[in-house]
């Protein structure tokens, strides 16, 4: 006799895995990313090949910093989730789809933290 | 076990069977170009960490992205975050449950792929 509940030992066994956090996750990111974009693309734009000095002064600005920043995460956070359904939607052999699974969740993480990183250095 | 009639199964979809239509074309594409857009998030971190490194390396990541290839690859991922970016309020339209009769769902596809190629114009012309 176990004094698991039929709940509890059933719950993130079924092939879901989890429930609708992936999906909401998803659309959350999704509608962060509607003015991100927009307001990260733009001075990017504006400052590709205007030099450093333009550059620096231009993200040492807090606005552009945290917008930035926000976007890197958002926009990783994103890619992540994305990236992990086309994995699992194509890639079959289980050693393959968990190694792709985890190079995908570690590459994320490195390139969104990388760009966080960067931002803050040229910031403060 | 769950697995033993793996392989034996008949595999869907027969995508093949199907004539080409506006929602299939537009949702391959809402992969190809999310998955294509992984290459353009790498370009900008690394632009940024050469930034943030010294001016020197800033030059060296700034004429690699402002190079022709540098700038096809940049123009390319800009189209693609383009279209992305309508074709996902596309589908956050539907997640509402609005705009999925046929008929609208198709319209809606042209006014992506139109809207994505006027949308990067306009980015051009502005940045």
């Amino acid at each position: 006799m176990s004094y698991l509940t039929d709940r509890k030992r059933v719950q993130g066994l079924g092939s879901a895995k989890s429930g609708t956090h992936h999906f909401i996750s998803q659309r959350v990111t999704a509608i962060a990313l509607i003015p991100l974009v927009v307001l990260f693309v733009l001075p990017f734009g504006y400052n590709l090949g205007a030099g450093y000095d333009h550059v620096i002064a231009a993200y040492s600005h807090p606005i552009n910093a945290i917008i930035a920043a926000l976007f890197f995460i958002t926009v990783f956070t994103h890619l992540r989730l994305g990236l992990q359904v086309v994995i699992e939607d194509y890639v079959h052999g289980k050693m393959a789809r968990t190694a792709l699974l985890l190079a995908n969740i570690l590459f994320c993480w490195l390139f969104g933290l990388s760009g966080v990183f960067a931002v803050a250095k040229i910031a403060l | 076990m769950a697995d033993v009639n793996r392989g034996n199964r008949p595999l869907s979809p027969h995508l093949s069977v199907y004539r080409t239509q506006m929602s299939m074309l537009t949702s391959i594409t809402h992969r190809i170009t999310g998955i294509g857009l992984t290459l353009g998030a790498v370009l900008v971190v690394w632009w940024f960490l050469a930034a943030s490194t010294n001016a020197a390396y800033f030059e060296t990541a700034d004429a690699v992205l402002t190079s022709w290839f540098g700038s096809l690859i940049l123009i390319g991922s800009l189209w693609a975050l383009c279209y992305h970016f309508l074709n996902g309020i596309r589908h956050l339209v539907w997640d509402a449950g609005r705009g999925l009769e046929l008929e609208a769902a198709k319209k809606s596809g042209i006014a992506v792929v139109a809207g994505s190629v006027v949308l990067t114009i306009l980015t051009l012309l502005v940045i």
